[in-house]
C-alpha cells in the first residue's frame, strides 16, 4: 500500500503540478489505518444545517452547532451547543454551555455557562451558574444562576455597605448631588 | 443620582437609593428581582453572581417601542393589566428604574398597582422620575457599575418622556407602600425607594 509522506505545507517534491507515477495525488488517510478499524472524525463539528429540521428529542455525546430548525428537546450534557446565526431552536436545552446567536424559545440549562451574544434572543429561563449577554441581545425570562450555598441572612450589604437599621436613612449623609432627601 | 463625569458619553452617577436596594436585597435570601428596565448584561452579572438573586427580565421599553410602533400607546394600560404573570407577592424586589415617565397616567397607575400586587411583604422597589417631558427619542439602559454607582447607556427608542409626575402624585401610586428614601437631584429627578409593608 501507498505510503502517506509527511511534507510540510507548501513544500513541494519534484513537478508543483504532476504526481508522480510513484505517488497518489490524493492520499486516503483511511489508508493508514489498521485493517478494520473506521478513521476517527474528529476535527469537524457536528453541525445542523440550514435546511434542516428536526422535530423531537436531540440527545449527543459531542459539540453540536444547530444553523437548522430543531423543536423538541435538546440534550448534551457534557457538552457545547451553539444555536448559529441561522439557528431557530423552539426546545428545552441541556448542556454544558450554550451559545446563542440565533434564536431560542425554551428553557436553558448550562452546568458551565449560557452566552447570548449581539444578535441572538432568547424568550425563556436560565439555568446556569455563569450567564453572559450582551448589549443589544433580546431576552425575555429569567436568570437563577443558582447560587450555590445562600448564605444566612445577616446584616452584612454588598461589598462595603451596611445595613444598620437604627440610623434613620434622613440623617444619613446626602450623596454627591443630591438636593435634599424629601 | 448626579453625573460623575457629564461629558462622557456613558456617564456613570452615584446613587445612594440603589445602595441601600442593594443593602436590603442581600437581607433577603433567594431573592427573586424583577427588572422592568432593558437588557443589561452587567445588572444580571451583578445580582445573579454577586448578590445571588433570580432576575426575571421583563424588558418593559421593548413592549412601549412596540406599542408606540403601531400607534398603540393609549392601549398600553390595558396590555398593562395581564402584561405580568407573576403571582402575587411572589418578587422581592422590582428595578423600574425611569419607565414611569414613558407612561400616561392610566398606564402609570396600573404598572404601579401591579407592582404593589407582585411584591412580597418586605420587598422593595427602586424608581426614578422626573427626567422630564422630553422629544429625544431615547431610554436610558441603567448598568450597575458597583455597589453605588450606575452608568447611564443610551439607546433608540420609539416613545419619548411623557409624563411629569409631582411628588404627591407619585406617593399616590404607591399609596401602599412606604417610603424608605427619596431624594432630590439637582438634575431634577427624584430616587424613590419603597417598601411593602409587613402586614
Amino acid at each position: 500500500m501507498w505510503k502517506h509522506r509527511e511534507e510540510a505545507p507548501g513544500s513541494t517534491s519534484g513537478s508543483d503540478s504532476v504526481p508522480s507515477p510513484l505517488q497518489p495525488a490524493v492520499v486516503p488517510r483511511e489508508f493508514d489505518q489498521p485493517r478494520g478499524q473506521l478513521p476517527a472524525v474528529k476535527d469537524a463539528p457536528l453541525s445542523v444545517g440550514r435546511s434542516v429540521v428536526i422535530k423531537g428529542e436531540l440527545s449527543g455525546d459531542e459539540d453540536l452547532t444547530i444553523e437548522g430548525r430543531v423543536e423538541g428537546t435538546i440534550e448534551l450534557r457534557n457538552h457545547v451547543l451553539t444555536i448559529g446565526l441561522n439557528g431557530h431552536v423552539d426546545a428545552q436545552v441541556v448542556a454544558k454551555s450554550i451559545v446563542v446567536l440565533g434564536r431560542v424559545t425554551g428553557n436553558l440549562t448550562a452546568t458551565e455557562k449560557v452566552d447570548i451574544r449581539e444578535q441572538g434572543s432568547v424568550e425563556g429561563n436560565i439555568m446556569a451558574p455563569r450567564v453572559a449577554i450582551v448589549d443589544g441581545a433580546e431576552f425575555r425570562g429569567s436568570v437563577d444562576m443558582q447560587r450555590k450555598a445562600s448564605a444566612p441572612p445577616t446584616d452584612q450589604g454588598v461589598g462595603s455597605l451596611t445595613l444598620d437599621a437604627k440610623v434613620p436613612l434622613s440623617t444619613m449623609p446626602a450623596g454627591n448631588g443630591e438636593v435634599a432627601r424629601v | 443620582m448626579n453625573r460623575v463625569t457629564a461629558v462622557s458619553p456613558e456617564p456613570v452617577s452615584r446613587s445612594t437609593t440603589l445602595a441601600t436596594f442593594l443593602t436590603l436585597l442581600c437581607a433577603r435570601p433567594a431573592a427573586e428581582v424583577v427588572d422592568l428596565g432593558s437588557v443589561v448584561g452587567a445588572n444580571i452579572t451583578f445580582l445573579g453572581d454577586r448578590i445571588g438573586c433570580k432576575i426575571h427580565v421583563e424588558d418593559f421599553y421593548a413592549d412601549l417601542d412596540r406599542h408606540a410602533r403601531q400607534d398603540g400607546l393609549d392601549q398600553v394600560a390595558d396590555f398593562l393589566k395581564s402584561r405580568f404573570s407573576h403571582l402575587d407577592e411572589s418578587i422581592d424586589a422590582i428595578l423600574c428604574w425611569d419607565v414611569f415617565d414613558y407612561l400616561d397616567r392610566a398606564a402609570a397607575h396600573v404598572l404601579a398597582g401591579e407592582s404593589v400586587r407582585m411584591l412580597r411583604p418586605g420587598g422593595i422597589l427602586l424608581a426614578f422620575f422626573g427626567g422630564g417631558r422630553s422629544s429625544d427619542l431615547h431610554y436610558t439602559r441603567y448598568c450597575i457599575v458597583d455597589e453605588t454607582h450606575l452608568r447611564h447607556k443610551f439607546h433608540a427608542a420609539a416613545c419619548h418622556r411623557r409624563l411629569v409626575l409631582q411628588n404627591r402624585e407619585i406617593l399616590n401610586l404607591f399609596g401602599k407602600l412606604a417610603v424608605l428614601d427619596s431624594i432630590l437631584l439637582k438634575s431634577g429627578v427624584r430616587e424613590l425607594l419603597f417598601q411593602k409593608p409587613t402586614n
